[in-house]
């Protein structure tokens, strides 16, 4: 698209230019064909650039210079069709001079654009607003200046000293030449210089035509192309000198930009797939690489692992034995202040070492482990370079510490989720309705707190006469204590149904949990037995708080202590020598009461337990009540004594009613 | 929170317990315990003066070194429980099944019987 612009308008800039001669045509036309080509050429550089938005700047200077050597082995070539056929009618003609020169005057733009649109990348290379407002400003006087070309308007020198003056104040901005390597400045060097020389050619070319031929076109004078031609020159030597002058320091920036680098790596590296250990790793290659370390290990205090860097497992036993005999015959720690974290460095003469120095690496003010870092010359680290391992090694601390904080939460999700599962579970397992008849009344009520525990109530019907009730807490908490319950229902829905006396039920469900359970665990248990044709309680209990019975006659309750043993303790056959059997007979108006520890263990802020007299006067208290009014009046006591604060423990209570 | 100090003095190992024992801080009780199982040497004393609580988790603990101490021909004796504490041993029925005596006297006693 360009090229076809700009064949067509040198194709009518030669038209135009003959025309101008014969004064025919409107004498303006080669101007505006002139900023046609300007403006095509500009928007196809800009393209051009933009679409290589990610080169490097090498890589932009590489452009000028190929566009350079383009126009320059045109203009050269045209040069040589003069010299041959030089002297002849031919040359003489003043429209093919004149065409040559509009040819020489076109690449000297398309050039001039070229590294014009490049500047302005570099100019631009690190932004801010006033950076960009003086551009534009900047921008816009210089495509002014091609519309003056138009027309002779007094005062116009002063406008070219304008354009020349900001352009020179824009060409200050060159931020881009630090970003450059050592070996990228002597190759901008090399494409400036060669960036200049093509300038200079064609400034001696056009003027050598401009000497020789008095008529040339108008637009030999045009105020655009000297600004931009000084523009461009000017920054090309500003760019050439301060790349120059930087050379010495580019080693420090580079350095620098290193380290930037290595503190990055170090602090990435916290993402998921990584772990401490590739932490270590990248910890260990950026020291070595900052110091130039001869050779460098880590030690993990924890599981005496080393991290090797040019340095074999045996050679660092020697050399530390030989650390600790020969000991450090100079030492100085790092940060001179009372902080007992910091390294320390010092001489050494240990095989081929001269230097030594080494980092502990504190993970939440643990230390982890040490960074050694050895050197074959005597006082081999400065100190700045030993302040930046520091940072280093403190990086990587947090970067472990970190790390296993996104861990430790990974596993709480899943502990909670987990959690959340036996939860759901032991809802299930817990009946919606225990077995009410027209002879007594059950109401019961169940809390979990945060952790899942083993709390389990349950009733089942043996026959018309009799109905099985139990209650349960499994030790422990968690998943297995949600397990255990389950267990425990699937024994006392077998058990029950085969009508047992209380004291087998324990027994063999005793044997049958025991294969369940690890050592430290045990289930404690109540079971009861009523019988609605004698009008009796037969029970037992294994290690179950014990249960209140309140006699309407006696108008008081009291406790069922009777001997027991809690299940899994003991998983012999002498089990039964451990519990004992009791039988009541029950009135109308009597209550009996079913908990867990988690009511008579509630805590008060005061650390005071709920207690077992408290609740066997609340059970007395309400006594005459429907059951359900007396298990609310509990659970309500049990809530106010705690001040409604969370409780720690599950917590469950079955109440029935004789009628 | 709980401090377990073990002392050995003749052919006693005498273990103090200082605070409560709960879920988490039971293991230190298993461990002081399991120490003395394994080295098989002294009678275990334990004392309870100081214990304040004692949660299901850690009656699982010296429940479950009953039968073990038993096996070793090593004595195993706890005292001066709380009320409170000494309540939560005979609910579970404990009691029956190790010796739980009032001083550090009794529990010596009792070590050196036969």
């Amino acid at each position: 698209m360009a090229w076809l612009s700009l064949s067509v308008v040198d194709i009518t800039n030669q038209f135009s230019a003959g025309n101008n001669i014969d004064s025919g045509f409107h004498d303006r036309l080669p101007n505006f064909l002139f900023l046609i080509y300007v403006i095509a050429l500009f928007t196809f550089y800009k393209a051009r650039v933009a679409v290589a938005d990610r080169l490097n700047l090498i890589e932009l200077l590489w452009r000028i210079f190929v566009t350079g050597m383009l126009t320059t082995v045109v203009s050269l070539g045209i040069r040589s069709l003069d010299l041959v056929f030089g002297g002849t009618q031919l040359i003489k003609n003043v429209l093919v001079v004149d065409f040559l020169f509009l040819i020489n005057l076109g690449l000297l733009t398309a050039f001039l654009i070229a590294t014009f649109v490049v500047w302005k990348r570099l100019i631009l290379y690190q932004k801010n607003k006033r950076l960009l407002v003086s551009w534009s400003i900047f921008e816009y006087i210089l495509f002014g200046s091609i519309l003056l070309d138009f027309a002779y308007i007094p005062g116009k020198e002063y406008f070219q000293i304008i354009v020349v003056a900001m352009g020179l104040i824009v060409s200050v901005n060159m931020k881009w030449v630090a970003f450059l390597s050592f070996k990228q400045k002597w190759k901008s060097i090399l494409l400036l210089l060669l960036t200049l020389l093509y300038l200079i050619y064609f400034y001696m070319n056009l003027a050598s035509y401009r000497n020789s031929y008095e008529f040339l076109s108008i637009l030999s004078n045009s105020m655009f192309i000297r600004s931009a031609f000084v523009f461009t020159s000017s920054y090309a030597i500003f760019s050439l000198l301060v790349i120059v002058f930087n050379l010495p320091t580019t080693s420090v920036f580079e350095q620098k930009l290193k380290e930037v680098v290595n503190f990055q790596r170090i602090s990435q590296s916290i993402q998921t797939e990584k772990n401490e250990e590739q932490v270590l790793e990248i910890l260990l290659e950026s020291a070595v690489r900052t110091v130039e370390a001869t050779a460098a290990w880590i030690e993990v205090k924890s599981t005496d692992k080393l991290f090797l860097d040019k340095i074999s497992a045996d050679k660092v036993h020697s050399v530390k034995s030989d650390f600790s005999a020969a000991g450090l015959s100079f030492r100085q720690k790092i940060q001179s202040n009372e902080n007992k974290k910091t390294g320390v460095y010092g001489k050494v003469r240990v095989e081929e070492y001269r230097s030594v120095a080494y980092f502990p690496i504190w993970v939440n003010d643990v230390q982890e482990g040490m960074l050694y870092l050895l050197k074959d010359v005597r006082d081999g680290f400065s100190k700045e370079l030993l302040e930046i391992i520091e940072t280093f090694t403190n990086q990587a601390g947090i970067s472990i510490a970190n790390f296993r904080m996104l861990n430790e939460a990974i596993a709480t999700e899943r502990y909670k989720e987990e959690l959340k599962i036996a939860k759901q579970v032991q809802a299930k397992l817990l009946p919606v309705a225990l077995a009410s008849n027209n002879h007594f009344n059950i109401s019961s009520f169940t809390m979990a707190a945060d952790e899942v525990g083993g709390d389990y109530y349950d009733s089942y019907k043996i026959s018309e006469s009799k109905t099985a009730l139990i209650i349960a807490d499994v030790s422990g908490k968690g998943t297995s204590a949600a397990f255990h319950m389950a267990q425990m229902k699937g024994v006392f829905l077998a058990l029950s149904q085969m009508d047992v006396s209380p004291t087998e039920f324990v027994e063999r469900s005793n044997l049958a949990i025991s294969l369940g359970l690890d050592k430290t665990s045990f289930v404690t248990i109540s079971y009861f037995v009523i019988d609605t044709t004698f009008k009796t309680i037969v029970f037992a209990r294994a290690g179950h708080v014990p249960s209140i019975y309140y006699s309407a006659s006696e108008k008081t309750a009291s406790y069922f202590k009777n001997k027991g043993l809690g299940l899994g303790i003991i998983r012999s056959a002498n089990f039964k020598e451990h519990v004992q059997q009791t039988s009541i007979t029950y009135q109308p108006g009597d209550v009996l009461v079913l908990y867990t520890d988690g009511i008579t263990e509630a805590q008060n802020k005061h650390q005071e337990e709920f207690g077992y007299d408290r609740l066997l006067r609340l059970v007395e208290e309400h006594s005459t009540k429907d059951d359900s009014i007396i298990q609310e009046k509990i659970i309500e006591a049990v809530y106010a004594f705690c001040d409604n604060e969370l409780l720690e423990d599950d917590y469950s209570l079955v109440v029935v009613k004789f009628k | 929170m709980v401090d377990i100090e073990t002392y050995i003095k003749d052919n006693v190992a005498l273990i103090v317990i200082n605070g409560d024992v709960d879920a988490s801080s039971s293991i230190y009780l298993d461990e002081s315990l399991n120490n003395q199982l394994t080295k098989k040497e002294y009678n275990v004393v334990v004392d309870c003066s100081e214990l304040h609580y004692i949660s299901s988790a850690g009656l699982g603990v010296f429940m479950s070194y009953i039968e073990e101490f038993k096996g070793t021909n090593q004595k195993f004796v706890l005292f001066g429980l709380s009320k409170k504490v000494r309540n939560v041993f005979e609910m579970l029925g404990l009691d029956q099944l190790m010796t739980l005596v009032e001083t550090k006297e009794e529990a010596l006693v009792f070590v050196n019987e036969n």
